[in-house]
């Protein structure tokens, strides 16, 4: 037996190769039915695969165009090769939406990891009374559509006086991922083994720097997986800053995050018609996206589905 | 317990439970109670009004509109992208058939895991731009386009994909399969690869086809990942506000003439532009009931018997 039947690796060029017969006794009539059901699923396979990248290329290549052109004709090849549009886009407010976006997430994400880590170990390690209690509580949370939460919390906010604001925006960020943050890190901590804890206990490490030191390193391997779950959520959060992220005033200054950027660019359209502006935008917000998959795609892979097997 | 200990516990699970009952579960409950009132936002005064919005919500026939297409996203997403990404993690990981007899995923299974997963990372943002690019109504768009290459398609007249009552609700269903199908094939792909290799190979001895082993081998163990992935596609075909509000005509979406409405953007539109809070509530209480109904029903569709392996 040649071929072990994992095939996930990206380097790994799959184990066998195109199959040719059916294996059994290789008799010859099955060998056709092989070689046909072969051109069959690759063919649907490769078709798919076009599917997904060509609009993404299409759009790419659409930036490179001017206005006429891509009113014109789907097919045109782009003659505007140089990369003013993507500075125009960022001039255009891409470059703000861009950083706005990055100065929420430098705080959330931490913020999530260690607020969502420190409940989660607590709740995993330390028996107390209300301890189920207040685990359910916070798994709960993660059932609830967000639509529910979402005309009272625009109210709590304004209340705070925190509306458009960064403060704002990255509290409701981390508010709303405590509850898969939780169920995560929980399942985690239980795994890990009772007998450093209780050697760092004896050394006479106090509970709190048991956690920063022993346990915290320990559980770092799902700490990457809801890193990154967390970062891509609140990287392509849309609904909530949608409500909490509007202008208060006349002078109160936009404070768009990069997916209502984009959303306000493609609306202002209508008006002003810039294209190849918005083409460039776009690809301008889906590069840190492409990067982080490439280089972390089983990582980033095993982190979005464990979301839903665990 | 120690006395130190009790002070570590609250003290680890003071700011977690703060924000939450602060920003999660305070906001949850709230929604209840104002709903029952004629709440409209911006005045401070409000009074009781029992019942009333559900009454005014249930005759309101834009809303019904709109449930009714959630339904039938709940009908049609679920099904397409599960066979697709069943039938595609099938090919990948045990469609290929080795020269000594082994079972194998087909040629170049990782790089198609690659390409098809990569829709997962982008936002709905994104894929609305794009899109709507895509489906743009005249021959600037990919779509009609390539169908006027392929001559299907007059010039004169091209199809406006997100116009066309007939046309929007699938060219939505379109994008979220195009979304979707490449996170459920990794999903499956992880469990079919913990299907023990013997298994295949006995019914490969046994003289099964591809279409045998995937019926009676890989769908039956496989059968926890697939409920778990109906009932996450059918809490998104509930949602669906980004993509509608942002594709489709109107103030958060729903254009044509309410042809694409959903709940949703029928909950946010009173809410951002017509400031009716109470209203707002009640439909996000209906939405939540109606949520936990379709994870309810099909949890308990989808049970079959556990098979241990």
């Amino acid at each position: 037996m040649s071929a072990p039947l994992k095939t996930a690796s990206p380097g790994d060029s799959a184990p066998t190769g195109p199959a040719v017969t059916k294996g059994r006794t290789g008799a010859g009539d099955e060998r056709g039915e092989g070689v046909v059901l072969n051109v069959f699923s690759h063919g649907f396979l490769a078709l798919w695969a076009l599917m997904i990248v060509l609009p993404l290329l299409w759009l790419i290549l659409s930036a490179f165009k001017t206005d006429a052109q891509i009113g014109g004709s789907a097919f045109g090849w782009p003659e505007n090769w140089t990369l003013d549009v993507f500075s125009r886009a960022w001039d255009k407010g891409i470059g703000d939406y861009f950083l706005n976006t990055v100065i929420v997430l430098a705080f959330s994400v931490p913020l999530t990891m260690l607020f969502g880590s420190m409940a989660a170990y607590v709740l995993a390690r330390y028996q107390f009374w209300g301890n189920r209690l207040l685990y359910f509580f916070f798994v709960a949370g993660a059932m609830f559509p967000v639509f529910l939460a979402l005309v009272p919390l625009f109210f709590m906010v304004k209340r705070l006086d925190m509306l458009n604001s960064y403060q704002g925006l990255i509290l409701v960020y981390v508010a709303y991922s405590l509850p898969f943050t939780v169920f995560f890190m929980h399942a985690f901590f239980r795994t890990l083994p009772t007998a450093v804890f209780e050697a760092a206990i004896l050394d006479g490490a106090s509970h709190t720097r048991t956690f920063f030191q022993v346990m915290l390193p320990m559980a770092k391997p799902g700490l990457i997986s809801v890193g990154i779950f967390n970062t891509l959520g609140q990287w392509n959060q849309y609904i909530l800053p949608t409500v909490l992220m509007q202008p208060q005033s006349g002078d109160d200054p936009e404070r768009y995050v990069l997916t209502q950027g984009l959303v306000q660019l493609q609306q202002q359209q209508g008006y002003a018609s810039d294209l190849p502006v918005l083409f460039a935008g776009v690809t301008i917000a889906m590069i840190p996206m492409l990067v982080v998959y490439l280089s972390f795609q089983r990582q980033v892979q095993a982190g979005l589905t464990s979301a839903t097997l665990k | 317990m120690r006395k130190g200990q009790y002070r570590f516990v609250a003290g680890f699970l003071f700011i977690p439970v703060a924000l939450y009952l602060i920003f999660v579960i305070w906001p949850y409950l709230q929604t209840f109670g104002y709903s029952l009132t004629d709440w409209k936002g911006q005045s401070q005064t409000f009074s009781f009004v029992g019942l009333d919005n559900y009454t005014a919500l249930f005759q309101d026939d834009i809303f019904l509109k709109a449930i009714w297409h959630n339904i039938l996203f709940l009908l049609f997403i679920p099904v397409i992208t599960i066979l697709l990404a069943l039938f595609f993690a099938f090919m990948l990981n045990a469609g290929g058939r080795g020269r000594a007899g082994g079972v194998s995923g087909v040629a170049g299974s990782g790089f198609y895991k690659i390409v098809y997963f990569f829709p997962q990372v982008l936002s709905l943002a994104i894929l609305a731009v794009l899109f709507g690019a895509v489906y743009r109504s005249d021959s600037g768009g990919m779509l009609n386009g390539f169908l006027m290459k392929l001559g299907l398609v007059e010039e004169s007249s091209p199809v406006e994909w997100l116009n066309e009552p007939n046309f929007v609700l699938w060219a939505l269903i379109a994008v979220v399969v195009w979304h979707g199908v490449g996170f459920y094939l990794v999903l499956f792909s992880a469990a079919m690869q913990a299907i023990p290799r013997d298994i295949y190979e006995a019914a490969l001895i046994d003289g099964a086809g591809r279409a045998h082993t995937f019926f009676r081998i890989t769908l039956p163990l496989l059968w926890d990942s697939v409920q778990t992935a109906w009932v996450y596609l059918g809490i998104a075909a509930m949602d669906m506000f980004i993509l509608v509000s942002t594709m489709t005509a109107g103030e958060y979406g729903g254009g044509p003439d309410h042809h694409s409405e959903v709940m949703a953007t029928v909950m946010m539109r009173n809410f951002l532009l017509y400031g009716r809070s109470g209203y707002a509530c009640a439909m996000g209480v209906v939405m939540l009931l109606l949520t936990l109904i379709v994870s309810v029903v099909m949890l308990r569709a989808t049970r079959r018997e556990r098979i241990e392996f």
